[in-house]
């Protein structure tokens, strides 16, 4: 018989917010028409860097893969970019899909071989993924070695051919993938696979013990990881329209950066790293001069939270106000008279099942 | 010939170096489960106060070790006590951000004392010395000398571990903590005596590599990460399989750059990840 409750995702506060969400996107998508130049090119670094978070976010907070090595797939994106328009004449806003499909590919043998290596070390296992992806990018020298290459004008000229159109068409497409991203783990995480990751984020070994299939989570999550990983790795070189080893493999501003915005903001919440990009731009915009003393300020402050506030900034606000802006929690509520209405129909299939 | 046993005589000898880098980082692991991110950056740090202590007191940087590793060894344990005690527990993340958050503060700490200048020590006439052995193949003294301090450090350590009281309080502590502190260890201390053993190899091993290589405050993450391929070559808990792991590594990487030097690095991660691929518990691991 089914019983008087149901499962919602949806609160009060999470309308509200998804409403506020929501405006703001599309105040936001209508930013060519309203913001500088100069703006729409940090825009499009603060979506990048929220994708870049939220994709870690999923792999380390939900999944408990914690990678120091996600530059590997920012690279591996920018290059295989650079690679697909210059050798197989692809045009470059229809290889950023692309470019996700291929990183995908090659994160499953790489897959295979990191999850050899248990907890603490699998980190590390990560970080010579992608050394090596940065040394055997610095060997193509197709692609300019070590010292890289620029997109050349002809393709440059094929996004679009003045220099305002290609730049918003970066911009939207720099937003629409970030909208994707954050869309694909919402998705995930309201999924089937999505309790199974809340319950891995929980307990291991107690998810584990309740039939979930951890290993296969896991590596579904790496995978899915890579794949939004590299499609903003290739926007971002877009953007750029120059790569090089050093810049493309950057663990600094890939990795480092991407762990201190979802530590800063909250892991383990989707909104964690929204949060987490908006702080890190804000500090960035006050304290970028002081150059390397800000990234030890940086290292500073994340260290603080962990010990501290482990749940990060929306963690903290979260935990007080019971909040969320995304409809993931599952919560229980009363039926209303539809839902009864619907069980009362259903239940003669139930029954001969 | 000769040009082939020179370069893996070499690589055998850059190896001990390795497998001084891996053996900290394997007893931190081995004795309460941590993994130090920030593990290759102490090392550059180490390498900086040799550089400041051989400058200040005249000293011949070799000896320096003698106020290095000490001084490591202190900052280990309090390092221990005041932060990395705090983020032990049954969730990996805590621990693994906090070291990486202190390699960052490391390596743009030394940016701003240092620059990102090159450095090098000189360490006199012993860094062109070298033994004859048979025409055309000679070996050099410091390298040797590296090699040597390098196992020593690693039977030293082997016999701390297997010989000690310490050594008892660190692999009870590492079989089961819980039953340890019932024993009357406490873990705190014994972990931040681990901690201290860990950072004063790193310090012999900053020192070694002052004399022997340019050093900048980058260099740090490379260092980490060559110290763990020979952890995990040699198979985890195994001192002397390190050992081997380090000298296999050193030995790939010559290899590698004879045939390109553009291919030092790659044939040394390639080695690594072939050992992963094939036994991913290492060439000797413990058996228990």
């Amino acid at each position: 018989m089914p019983g008087r409750a149901r499962i919602v995702f949806m609160d009060r506060f999470g309308r509200i917010g998804l409403i506020v969400f929501l405006s703001a996107l599309a105040a936001l998508a209508l930013a060519p028409y309203w913001a500088s130049r100069q703006d729409l090119r940090l825009l499009a670094e603060i979506y990048a860097y929220v994708a870049l978070a939220s994709a870690w976010n999923l792999l380390a907070g939900y999944a408990g893969l914690v990678s120091v090595g996600q530059h590997a797939y920012v690279g591996l994106g920018g290059y295989l970019l650079f690679a697909l328009t210059m050798f197989a004449g692809v045009s470059p806003l229809w290889a950023v899909p692309l470019v996700g499909i291929l990183a995908a590919a090659v994160s499953i043998p790489v897959a295979a071989l990191v999850f050899r290596l248990r907890g603490h070390y699998f980190a590390i296992g990560t970080w010579v993924v992608a050394e090596v992806f940065r040394l055997i990018a610095a060997q193509v020298s197709a692609l300019g070695g070590g010292s890289g290459t620029s997109l050349p004008a002809g393709i440059v000229i094929a996004i679009a051919t003045t220099r305002e159109t290609r730049e918003f068409l970066i911009y939207w497409t720099a937003l629409a993938l970030t909208v994707l991203v954050l869309g694909l783990i919402v998705g995930l995480l309201r999924s089937r696979y999505g309790l199974a990751l809340t319950a891995i984020r929980d307990n291991e070994i107690a998810a584990l013990s309740n039939g979930v299939g951890v290993r296969w989570v896991k590596f579904v999550v790496y995978v899915t990881t890579a794949f939004c990983t590299a499609m903003v790795g290739a926007v971002i070189f877009l953007q750029k329209l120059r790569v090089s080893p050093d810049a493309a493999f950057s663990i600094n501003d890939w990795t480092a950066f991407v762990i201190f915005i979802a530590v800063i903001g909250g892991i383990g919440r989707i909104e964690g790293p929204i949060v987490g990009t908006a702080i890190f731009f804000l500090l960035r915009q006050s304290f970028a001069d002081l150059g390397s003393l800000y990234l030890l300020m940086l290292g500073a402050v994340a260290i603080l939270i962990m010990l501290k506030a482990p749940r990060g900034v929306w963690g903290l606000a979260a935990d007080r106000f019971g909040l969320q802006i995304f409809p993931l929690q599952r919560r229980v509520a009363p039926k209303t008279g539809q839902d009864i209405k619907q069980d009362i129909r259903q239940e003669p299939s139930e029954r001969t099942s | 010939m000769t040009e082939w046993i020179n370069v893996i005589l070499q690589g055998v000898l850059i190896g001990g170096l390795y497998a001084m880098f891996a053996a900290g980082l394997s007893l931190i692991f081995g004795v309460m489960r941590l993994v130090n991110i920030a593990h290759g950056d102490f090392i550059v740090l180490a390498a900086y106060m040799a550089l400041v202590t051989a400058a200040a007191l005249g000293l011949n940087p070799i000896a320096a070790v003698v106020i290095v590793a000490p001084a490591m060894a202190a900052l280990g344990y309090v390092l221990q006590r005041l932060l990395l005690n705090r983020t032990l527990g049954d969730d990996l993340l805590p621990p693994l951000l906090v070291t990486f958050g202190l390699s960052v503060i490391i390596q743009n700490g030394l940016l701003e004392l240092f620059t990102a200048d090159s450095r090098r020590l000189q360490a006199g006439a012993i860094e062109v010395a070298s033994i004859p052995v048979v025409p055309g193949i000679s070996i050099g003294v410091l390298p040797l000398l590296q090699f040597a301090v390098a196992v020593a450090v690693i039977g030293g350590m082997q016999f701390v571990f297997y010989r000690t009281a310490l050594g008892r309080a660190f692999r009870a502590t590492s079989d089961d903590q819980a039953v340890a502190q019932l024993m009357g260890l406490d873990n705190r201390h014994v972990f931040a005596l681990g901690m201290a053993l860990s950072l004063a190899v790193v310090g012999v091993a900053g020192v070694l590599i002052a004399v022997r290589t340019n050093f900048d405050p980058a260099i740090g993450p490379a260092r980490l990460i060559f110290g763990f391929e020979a952890v995990i070559i040699g198979g985890l808990g195994s001192l002397w399989g390190t050992l081997f792991g380090g000298i296999l590594l050193g030995v790939a990487q010559g290899i590698g750059a004879h045939v390109d030097p553009g291919w030092q690095m790659l044939a040394g991660h390639l080695a690594f990840l072939i050992v992963l691929a094939g036994r991913p518990e290492g060439l000797f691991p413990k058996i228990h």
